[in-house]
């Protein structure tokens, strides 16, 4: 066995598409632009990125589904062009959302058929899905169509499908997206629990939170490359220095939004709506307290509960993510 | 694994309630059609024949929509991926799925025959039994290989659709499934030799009426089908790598 799950170094990849018929216009994308990383027998690694950062290429790279358009990578040792089938093997692969389940056959024959698609023997196979019904807990809904079930149930069948074969390397993309609070710790469990027995995962997801509980490492990917890499700890630091003002607010406007920003001190701001009310953050340097300015320039917004808080992994994400921005854009980061 | 997986998609693809329609309706329209096209010549005597030939254009409608429409289904359901990702040689992946189609247009056939029987009294006394039995299956399961070749192509483009609906028709005239093929002008003969469909059309009629042996043709129809098949998984293995390179399995 190899030292390490995964490798790979240099990984690129390029989609060109075909637009128009008569005059065909060519459109490159360079969704991943070289990417290099390492991931341990074992280890539970992050991956996270703003909306077309190029998580989901990067995945497909790595577990077969598509060839690279320059670097290579390993899974267990094996190349992922060369010796596919072998790869293909030790993987399995989950995908969030409804797609990728065959909707009008029962959850049993779901599972039965990929069972039989990936070698698991006869004689097991009753015995491996009943176990894995149990563990995802559709226990008694088994023989049910899939075009019945919700989005979280379908959300755990395709997990169970992922484990049929036992993979040693799990990629998961964005599996608790449409997954409800509960069931989404559930699965944080379920996940937690496979790593324990020694799975190799490879997780991508948008919620902050859950990186920060599940994994081990965890790498920030922009414009296809990697901008950090570390324990959430040491992501962390890259908030180091700084820190949060939280202002709940009711309409908050852009030129007040620029107003903060271009503010003494003041790092980072950015509004998100919360129901019925805005959530003001912005991310100063320590030193300096901003708070009675910021305030100054919301005169006349009706403003809810201020708090100051030390910042998050969420706030590191935020300002590595920010600071490629501001690289690529930097006519839009004087504007703004 | 072959079976299971064709047992499996013919559940799935016999559950669609499009497909359920179709083969309520289609099967009525092609009886009648033949019937008609029959009557009008002013041979009743081989109604049997032309019921027969219809119900075989509804298997190759099966197949050809099944393994390009199931394709292209499978990219929508997001089943593609999953089913190439399997380690196994793609072709035998896909096989199943075309077996399966040729198993839903069986259904074609049966019916096509039963719908004639019903509603016009066409007589269903085959010449030979026994041989219609095996050379309809045999058919079948030849179309079944014939359509993983198709389906290696569809695999490919992301556009399947269009490339099914030109091949349709062509097919049926071509390989005599309703006209006889010396009615045909004689470039088409080279093209009908090398269509399995046309040996497994010619098998099955044979069969029916007694016209002629029918193990040569079934023979030949199979043996195609087996090169069908060989090509096939070549071709499969190809474009399968093709596709990744070309990131065609996704629809996104
Ligand atoms: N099949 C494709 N053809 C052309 N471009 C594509 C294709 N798939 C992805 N892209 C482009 O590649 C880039 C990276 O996409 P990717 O799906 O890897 O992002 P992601 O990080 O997974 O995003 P998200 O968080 O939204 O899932 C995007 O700009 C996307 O538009
Ligand atoms: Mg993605």
């Amino acid at each position: 066995m190899s030292e390490y799950a995964i490798e790979a170094a240099g990984l690129r990849r390029t989609y060109r598409s075909r637009t128009g018929w008569l005059r065909p216009q060519r459109r490159e994308v360079e969704a991943v632009r070289g990417v290099d990383l390492t991931v341990g027998n074992g280890e539970l690694f992050g991956l996270l990125g703003p909306n077309g950062a190029g998580k989901t290429t990067t995945i497909k790279l790595l577990n077969t589904l598509l060839i690279p358009t320059a670097g290579e990578a390993r899974v267990c040792g094996f190349d992922v062009v060369r010796q596919t089938r072998e790869v293909r093997r030790r993987i399995g692969y989950v995908f969030g959302g409804d797609r990728g389940l065959y909707d009008r056959l029962s959850a049993r024959d779901n599972l039965r058929y990929f069972a039989e698609l990936y070698g698991v023997p006869g004689r097991e196979q009753k015995r491996r899905i009943a176990e894995l019904f149990e563990l995802v807990r559709l226990t008694g809904r088994e023989n049910d169509r899939v075009e019945g079930y919700s989005r979280g149930m379908r959300q755990r069948l395709h997990i169970a499908r992922g484990l049929l074969h036992r993979p040693s390397v799990l990629f998961l993309d964005e599996p608790s997206i449409g997954v409800d609070p509960v069931a989404a710790r559930e699965l944080r469990q379920t996940v937690a629990d496979l790593a324990a027995t020694g799975t190799t995962v490879l997780l991508t997801t948008h919620y902050m939170a859950e990186a920060d509980e599940l994994c081990g490492r965890i790498a920030v990917i922009a414009n296809g490359t990697i901008q950090a890499l570390g324990t959430p700890a040491e992501l962390r630091h890259h908030a180091d220095g700084r820190q949060v003002l939280e202002v709940e607010a009711y309409g908050v406007g852009d030129a007040q939004l620029a107003a903060i920003h271009a503010l003494p001190g003041v790092r980072e701001a950015s509004v998100t709506v919360a129901g019925a009310a805005q959530l003001l953050g912005v991310q100063s340097d320590a030193g300096v307290d901003v708070q009675a300015e910021v305030l100054r320039t919301l005169d006349g917004v009706r403003l809810g509960r201020v708090t100051a808080r030390q910042p998050t992994l969420e706030d590191a994400y935020v300002a590595i993510v920010n600071r490629v921005n501001a690289q690529t854009r930097p006519v839009e980061a004087v504007a703004g | 694994m072959i079976a299971v997986g064709a047992l499996l998609h013919t559940k799935q693809l016999s559950r669609s309630p499009f497909e359920i329609a179709t083969a309520l309706i289609v099967p009525v329209v092609q009886a009648t059609l033949a019937v008609y096209l029959f009557r009008a010549g002013g041979e009743p005597g081989r109604l049997l024949e032309a019921a027969v030939g219809a119900g075989l254009m509804g298997v190759w409608s099966s197949v050809l929509f099944g393994s390009g429409g199931a394709i292209q289904n499978q990219r929508w359901q997001g089943t593609l991926e999953m089913i190439m990702l399997a380690p196994r040689p793609p072709a035998l992946v896909v096989l199943p799925i075309t077996l399966a189609t040729a198993l839903t247009g069986t259904y074609a056939m049966v019916a096509t025959l039963a719908w004639g029987r019903l509603l016009y009294g066409i007589p269903l006394t085959f010449a030979d039994p026994l041989a219609f039995a095996v050379a309809v299956p045999g058919c079948i399961i030849g179309l079944g290989m014939f359509g993983l070749l198709l389906a290696s192509t569809f695999v490919l483009l992301r556009n399947a659709n269009a490339l099914t609906n030109t091949l349709e028709y062509p097919i049926w005239l071509v390989s005599g499934m309703l006209v006889p093929i010396t009615a045909l002008p004689g470039w088409t003969g080279p093209i009908a030799a090398a269509l399995p469909t046309t040996w497994g059309a010619r098998a099955v009629r044979e069969a029916a009426t007694g016209s002629g042996p029918v193990w040569p043709s079934l023979g030949v129809c199979l043996a195609i089908s087996l090169a069908c098949l060989a090509l096939g998984a070549i071709m499969m293995t190809h474009v399968e790598r093709r596709a990744r390179a070309a990131a065609t399995l996704a629809l996104a």
